[in-house]
């Protein structure tokens, strides 16, 4: 496998992971083992949508993005805060507000998410009612859920909206327009996103649909949040003129924002990572298919409902709705933005990571082996082998990551049966 | 070693809820298998067409499916009324569905047509107030 193609942002902390089920069970796509008492994650399986870092009761599962330091590596900084952002204030009724205190806390510029949000929508927009073939299209905004189709679902790679995602493009506008504004070298400048969710980091180390991300960082709202707190009420007093954008592109922060931004009733909007497994099962089946487009978010809420948030998603959700109910519906425009291209420059493959065999004839082998492996265990799905179901234990076995004894009751059964073995000698030798 | 892999699947009569089990656990050891999209398309669309209609028309029945190297036989046996005419429920949009059901958003009369659109060979034997055996073959 090409080496770097599979990088995750979500990994272990081995000291605090005391080596329970709780990770296992989790994972949508069972990517994570227990093995020699710590939680490994296998990175081709993971989809980096944090669902174990939400579930670990002993936080050692961490997502990788960059600290608050990374800053003085820039002669000029902007921050490219994402809508969800806004909705971890109380009574906040000025988005400026925000991005005030975001210069105040040291960047030198800020370039709304949202603003880029409102272009995509328009791209999107054009996109879906041109190519009716396509419908229904599945939004490619959130990176979980392009890497799970990826990977799991090849019959729906046709369906993906070829549109970048708002932060990829607001890192394009942004750079340009620092560069504009002051004569510096484009690596001079640093376009640093505020994050809602890991996946968004993987994004710009691995991108999907372009080859390269404008993204130089990647900070995480929770680190900023606090940060933040301190200059709020100064940057209240006085808030600058900064906010690009109108009520489309604030709404992408909860689900249902992008669908809403399409203006069209024919959509679907599903949330939380086990909804939109549900929804792309279906929709592989054709249980439905007279929808023009399909916009799924990996987290709960959407984007505010990212792990690298502070504040409840629900609340947050109707915090953002405060917040936008004065504002226009859109404030940005591809008549009036310039050169904006928007769309995906590469393709996007199948990776069938889930392949047991090397081929037909070798997975079949393995799988008839799965199922005598299955007829052995109990059937509990315990958890104790390290696997989170007794099938995914097989499959290790079959693909030699594994062994029978893991079971704790095949190995009781064994015990059992050596101390009868070991009783019996015993027997024989007084006997004799 | 064995050439197939065989598996069975209850459906239940009336359980709207369970419809689909077997076709999204076949779907998804054809891809552990590496069988390729095209063909895990076909079966994953036939085989939930099929269910539908074991749970709408026949009260339940069972599925068996078998893989090899070459081709997917999916056999799903009923024990349903039969069907009268063959020709006719082949025909794109003829259902004998309930307004009931029709109210849930099926029998749009797509299952059969869709059936035999999306694989290689399909073949149905029915005797009325016995059952219908409908036999798919998607090749690999």
């Amino acid at each position: 496998m090409e080496k770097g193609k599979f990088y995750t942002s979500v990994h272990l902390d081995e000291s605090l992971c005391k080596g329970c089920i709780n990770c296992i069970k989790r994972c949508p796509t069972q990517a994570i083992r227990v093995r020699n008492g710590k939680a490994v994650i296998t990175k081709e399986f993971c989809i980096d949508c944090g669902e174990c870092i939400r579930i670990c009761p002993h936080h050692a599962k961490l997502a990788a993005y960059d600290t608050l330091d990374v800053m003085k590596n820039y002669k000029y900084t902007v921050a490219l805060p994402a809508p969800s952002l806004y909705g971890q204030f109380n009574n906040l009724d000025d988005v400026n507000i925000v991005l005030t205190a975001l210069k105040k806390m040291g960047f030198d510029d800020v370039y709304e998410v949202s603003g880029a949000a409102e272009l995509v929508s328009e791209i999107s927009r054009d996109y879906v009612s041109r190519h009716k073939e396509g419908w229904p299209y599945i939004s490619t905004a959130c990176p979980s859920v392009v890497r799970l189709i990826r990977v799991r679902f090849p019959n729906l790679i046709e369906h993906l909206l070829p549109v970048q995602a708002p932060i990829d493009l607001a890192a394009e506008l942004a750079r340009k327009k620092a560069v504009e504004d002051t004569g510096l070298n484009p690596d001079e400048i640093g376009i640093i996103f505020i994050s809602p969710c890991p996946a968004k980091v993987t994004a710009v180390k691995t991108p999907l649909g372009i080859t390269h991300s404008e993204v130089d960082a990647v900070l995480a709202i929770k680190d900023v949040y606090p940060k933040l707190l301190p200059f709020m009420k100064e940057a209240a007093s006085e808030p600058e003129n900064l906010a690009i954008s109108g009520k489309i592109g604030i709404s992408w922060g909860g689900s249902g924002g992008e669908a809403g931004g399409l203006l069209t009733d024919s959509y679907l909007a599903a949330d939380g990572i086990e909804n939109v497994i549900r929804v792309l099962e279906d929709l592989e089946d054709q249980k439905f298919a007279k929808l023009e487009f399909i916009e799924l978010n990996a987290c709960s809420g959407g984007c505010v409902g990212g792990v690298l948030t502070v504040e409840n998603p629900y609340v947050a959700k109707v915090k953002l709705k405060r917040l936008r109910k004065y504002m226009p519906v859109a404030c940005n425009h591809l008549a009036s933005a310039g050169e904006v291209n928007g769309y995906w420059t590469e393709g996007v493959e199948y990776v069938p990571v889930f392949k047991l065999g090397e081929n037909m004839k070798e997975s079949i082998a393995m799988m008839n082996q799965v199922d005598v492996l299955c007829e052995k265990f109990p059937g509990l799905d315990c958890g104790s082998c390290g696997a989170p179901t007794c099938r995914a234990l097989a499959e290790d076995i079959v693909r030699g990551v594994a062994n029978e004894r893991d079971c704790i009751h095949i190995l009781r059964e064994y015990i059992h049966k050596i101390s009868d073995e070991i009783s019996m000698l015993d027997t024989g030798r007084k006997n004799s | 070693m064995s050439e197939s892999i065989h598996l069975t699947y209850e459906v239940s009569a009336d359980d709207f809820t369970r419809a689909g089990e077997a076709s999204s656990s076949v779907k998804r050891m054809l891809k552990q298998m590496g069988v390729s999209p095209e063909a895990i398309r076909k079966v994953a669309i036939a085989m939930y067409e099929g269910e539908i209609n074991m749970v709408i028309h026949a009260q339940g029945g069972h599925i068996d499916v078998e893989i090899s190297p070459e081709e997917i036989i999916m056999t799903l046996a009923d024990r349903g009324p039969g069907i009268r005419d063959i020709e006719q429920a082949m025909q794109a949009g003829f259902s004998t569905a309930p307004d009931n059901v029709r109210a849930l958003g099926f029998g749009a009369g797509m299952g059969l047509p869709n059936m035999k659109k999306y694989t290689d060979d399909m073949k149905i034997e029915t005797e009325l107030g016995v059952g219908t055996t409908v036999t798919m073959k998607v090749y690999i």
